[in-house]
């Protein structure tokens, strides 16, 4: 494992194109795109204000920078760098702006969610789509770009647009049976529609692209609900994490439920692999060797820590939430699956330093990986089953079937892992600091020759 | 009579016990003034003799018996002693019949009154008992009242929390439905006040609201925009119903060959159920047979009808295939049950005839082995003896030995007579290949200088022929020329460049391009001049070297100094070496 240098960039902006050749990152109010190969800069771009939002167009042509305080977009190109557009959105105000998957619109949410107004690159024109619901996610592109569904509020009921986004047509437009919509999504092969309540009512409803309803799930009533949802790579599974700490997943024929993972404080299933994570400072060195140190301190003063594999039964650290605050620290709210649906991997919020990962085949708790501090973020190889995260220090974390591995970043000055992201070949991780950046190359032999914890056979 | 008489007797002595009863006082009484008699005064005197015998006879008859004691004499005190004796006879059988009764009686009342004592005890006893349970029942009753009372309490408690937990659900009711009120108000108003915002903000034609592009872009497809037009809506109509029917028509057909699957993997459960049930059924169930076959014939039916249904995938056939995978299975579990139990029988019988089976066994193996010690020990005892023999005989072996030692010389000279005749031919063979080898050499050498002699004669008739001699001389050496034949220089540089090509293939048979590479524009003339075949002069110079290699040290030695000399006639060498070995 190779790492880079460490780049600076500010609000943990910092994107891949989606052709993987360039990187794009903002430092306050610049715009630096490098190549990815040299990390080289290619172009350097000047906004006018420190960017809030950046983000590659589906071509990799151009790049939006959004300056919400502003209500101010910039666009750029990479092909012709002399080439500027800036959009306005006036005194009303921007919350959130995007690129419609044709690369040559673009969507910018006003403040108090007003509406939707999509500016084209391509002939100047505006339009505009009234009534967006402020939810968890309001609006949502297809796979393959061909349509939006957009969540709207209007006389205090939920309905749901669908757009071509080819020419903004509107193709269907129709009420939800949502007490209070809190999001949607549509499934990746773009023919289902997922549409979950808020989280007073456990409800999930699933629309046809033609907005015929197919099914409405509901676990439960009477309690906190859905917290998240996330669809399987194939389409086929459709997971629902709840505050009941539990995740069920449903199938694409019937729509019911196939199975139900918990989230228990004690593991005792034997067949699952539990990872802890072991913390060991290094011993105190002594007065030669500290002042023979004293330049490489701050490595020293970092502590090594490794996985050690443990026999069941295992407690996992539980934080009691509050139960007088609102949106309380407890349920499933993050859900993973693998590039190749084979694995699914969730983060139980009471449960903060574990990650579950399931075996989506067997149907069955495969792996635990409990950190020494809350996981920040983890995200999953787009081509092999691989697994990374982050929890906030200057290691990187990664599991695999094979095993689990930590890994120290070998960066002065105490780079401590924020964020994580692959880029789309799985050959490298760009991890986020708190104003910094660092490219992790994997290799192939170093994870073979790494300090790869294999399981024991025997324990079977 | 007699039994009537006993009876009687028997009667007379209750009553007379009966009646003797309370005299039995009297009698004691009797006895003690008996015993005082002589001392006090008697009973008779014998004054009162008379008086006496007629108390004793009144006594006598009061008491049934015959009054008989007569005195003697009137007056006198003899008395006829034997109606005497027989009455005092009589008298003392009824005083021993009366004590005999007293014992039975009084053992009679110990044994009623030990009874008593025994009913007191256990009356006292269920007594003490009684009261027992009467407390306990009183404090049951004093329990269950205060249970009652409890319940009550519970109960009027439990409506009054149901009460209250109405109350707080309508409150609830009531609070929710005037949150959602408030909220649905609250969400018009904001609703009302976003509208009233978004028209302002038209109204006040915000200018800053605007889009500045250096110039436009085309779009991602390339297309131009179309216009909306009715159309264009249709045709997004077709394009998303046709997008829906093709993930539809997907999803069936993945769902079709999973039926498929499954259904073939029906097929073969049933297939390898009816073969694993065949063979066993007659042997198992010989009774039933008939309504085996019976049962087997229609199943050869059913499956026949399944599988000619199979295509067609309709309800029918699955039904069909379903219940007879029903029945195979219902046939091969009692079938396997059948099996455990005639697996349990055996293992039960085998447990019984344990100690029996080995038994005999046992006695056989005894046997056996007693039978096989006796075979050895005779084997043993002939051994030893033939040992013996042996040992005084030994003068006779060395004799056979010798025998055999002449016969086996003769084998040896006669192989050896064999391999001396085989090395000859070998020997002739070999003289023989070398003098071909030599001549084949011969051959070359005089090819050669037939070729040499052949090209001076073609040169010296071709400068005869052309008039500007010494001009045409320098022309045709200084290099490429258009002519046919190849001049003097050319022809060297070539055969280097051979030379060097032909020792690379034999050591390392280097792929053809590097030939091209080393020297083309000459191997292309010679290929021209057709004095190398393509690609098989490489491999004839392979094919020499290697049989020259086997055919011995002296051969490779001329071989390779004639490739040192003379490179230029490789080639001829290897066709001329390549004819004689052909």
């Amino acid at each position: 494992m190779n790492f880079s240098e460490l780049f600076k960039q500010s609000n943990q902006l910092c994107k891949v194109s989606p052709d993987g050749k360039y990187l794009a990152t903002c430092v306050q109010y610049r715009l630096v795109v490098r190549d990815v190969s040299t990390l080289q800069i290619l172009h350097l771009y000047t906004c006018l204000d420190q960017v809030s939002h950046m983000e590659w167009s589906s071509d990799s042509l151009f790049i939006l920078c959004a300056m919400y305080k502003r209500g101010l977009i910039q666009v750029w190109s990479l092909e012709q760098p002399d080439w500027h557009c800036k959009i306005d959105e006036g005194s009303i105000g921007l919350v959130s702006s995007r690129w419609s998957p044709d690369g040559r619109h673009i969507l910018n949410t006003t403040e108090f969610h007003l509406r939707v107004t999509v500016w084209s690159l391509c002939t100047k024109a505006v339009s505009y789509m009234k009534y967006p619901k402020a939810c968890q996610k309001g609006i949502d592109f297809s796979k393959d770009g061909g349509y939006m569904a957009l969540a709207e509020r209007r006389d205090c009921k939920d309905y749901v647009s669908i757009f071509v986004c080819e020419d903004w047509h509107l193709l269907r437009n129709f009420e939800t049976e949502t007490q209070d919509l809190s999001g949607l999504e549509w499934s990746p092969n773009g023919c289902v529609l997922a549409v979950w309540d808020s989280c007073l009512e456990y409800k999930v409803l699933l629309y046809s692209l033609d907005g015929r309803l197919l099914s409405t799930y509901s676990a439960y009533e009477w309690s906190l609900g859905v917290k998240c949802v996330s669809w399987s790579p194939s389409s086929q599974f459709l997971a629902i994490g709840s505050y009941d700490e539990k995740v069920r997943i449903l199938n694409h024929i019937t729509w019911g439920k196939i199975a139900q993972f918990e989230h228990p404080a004690s593991i005792d299933n034997t067949k699952a692999t539990v990872y802890k994570e072991v913390e060991r400072r290094p011993a105190v060195p002594s007065d030669e060797l500290l002042q023979h140190n004293i330049k490489v301190g701050s490595t020293l003063l970092n502590t090594k820590s490794k996985y050690e594999i443990c026999a069941p039964p295992i407690q996992i650290p539980v934080v009691k939430p509050d139960p007088d605050r609102a949106n309380p620290k407890i349920g499933v709210s993050v859900l993973a699956f693998s590039s190749d649906s084979r694995y699914l991997a969730s983060r139980n919020d009471n449960m903060a330093t574990a990650v579950w990962v399931w075996d989506m085949q067997k149907m069955s708790l495969e792996a635990v990986l409990e950190q020494t501090a809350a996981v920040r973020c983890f995200q999953w190889d787009p081509r092999h089953p691989r697994l990374a995260l982050c929890t906030g220090n200057s290691k990187l974390y990664l599991w695999s079937p094979r095993g689990c591995v930590s890994v120290q970043v070998p960066a002065e000055g105490g780079f401590q892992v924020q964020s994580l992201s692959w880029h789309c070949s799985g050959d490298f991780l760009i991890l986020l600091g708190k104003d910094q950046l660092c490219l992790c190359y994997m290799d192939a032999e170093q994870e073979e020759n790494g300090r790869l914890w294999r399981r024991k056979k025997d324990r079977k | 009579m007699t039994h009537f008489k006993l009876f009687e007797n028997n009667e007379i002595s209750r009553m007379s016990h009966v009646m003797m009863s309370p005299s039995r006082q009297s009698n004691l009484e009797l006895a003690y003034s008996l015993s005082t008699y002589s001392v006090i005064g008697a009973f008779c005197t014998e004054d009162n003799v008379p008086q006496c015998l007629l108390h004793i006879n009144q006594e006598l008859a009061s008491l049934g018996l015959p009054v008989c004691i007569e005195a003697s004499s009137p007056e006198g005190a003899n008395l006829n002693a034997v109606p005497v004796l027989n009455a005092v006879y009589e008298l003392l059988q009824i005083h021993r019949r009366d004590m005999c009764t007293l014992e039975e009686m009084e053992k009679e009342q110990m044994k009623k009154s030990s009874s008593l004592d025994l009913i007191q005890m256990t009356n006292s006893r269920l007594k003490d008992q009684l009261e027992l349970s009467i407390r306990e029942k009183s404090g049951l009753y004093e329990t269950e009242r205060q249970l009652q009372l409890k319940l009550k309490t519970l109960q009027r408690c439990l409506k009054g929390e149901k009460d209250e937990v109405q109350k707080l659900q309508s409150i609830i009711a009531s609070r929710a439905s005037q949150y959602s009120h408030d909220a649905k108000r609250k969400e018009r108003e904001a609703a009302k006040l976003k509208e009233r915002l978004s028209q302002l903000l038209i109204d006040r034609k915000d200018k800053k609201l605007a889009i500045d592009v250096l110039n436009n872009l085309g779009r991602s497809d390339g297309k131009r925009s179309q216009w909306r037009t009715t159309k264009a809506t249709a045709s997004h109509e077709g394009e998303m119903y046709k997008f829906l029917l093709c993930d539809y028509e997907e999803s069936q057909k993945s769902l079709v060959l999973e039926n498929a699957e499954l259904k073939k993997v029906l097929q073969q459960m049933k297939k390898e159920m009816m073969h694993i049930l065949s063979p066993c059924q007659p042997s198992s169930r010989g009774a039933t047979a008939d309504e085996e076959l019976a049962e087997s014939d229609e199943d050869e039916k059913t499956r026949d009808s399944s599988r000619d249904t199979l295509d067609q995938s309709c309800e029918h056939a699955r039904e069909q295939l379903t219940n007879s995978i029903r029945l195979q299975w219902r046939k091969l579990r009692n079938h396997v049950e059948k099996l455990d139990n005639q697996a349990s029988q055996v293992l039960h019988q085998m447990e019984s005839n344990k100690d029996m089976i080995p038994f005999e066994t046992h006695q056989d193996e005894m046997e056996r082995m007693r039978h096989e010690v006796q075979q050895c020990k005779e084997f043993i005892h002939a051994q030893q003896q033939l040992l013996q023999q042996q040992l005084s005989t030994s003068f006779d072996d060395e004799t056979a030995a010798l025998l055999y030692d002449c016969y086996t010389l003769e084998e040896k000279e006669r192989l050896k007579e064999e391999w001396r005749l085989f090395e000859e031919q070998k020997r002739n063979f070999e003289k023989e290949r070398r003098n071909f080898t030599e001549a084949a050499i011969r051959l070359g050498r005089e090819k050669q200088a037939f070729e040499e002699d052949r090209a001076a004669w073609f040169k010296n008739h071709f400068l005869n022929m052309t008039p500007f001699t010494n001009r045409r001389r320098c022309s045709s050496s200084d290099g490429q020329s258009s002519l046919s034949i190849i001049s003097e220089p050319e022809i060297r540089m070539s055969v280097k460049a051979h030379k060097a090509k032909a020792s690379t293939y034999t050591t390392f048979s280097t792929p053809k391009s590097s030939r091209s590479t080393a020297a083309p524009s000459t191997t292309d003339l010679y290929r021209t001049l057709r004095l190398i075949p393509d690609c098989s002069s490489s491999m004839h110079s392979n094919q020499v070297w290697q049989e020259s290699s086997t055919n011995g040290d002296e051969d490779i030695r001329i071989k390779s100094k004639s490739r040192g000399l003379h490179c230029s006639d490789l080639d001829i060498f290897a066709l001329g070496e390549d004819d004689s070995l052909t």
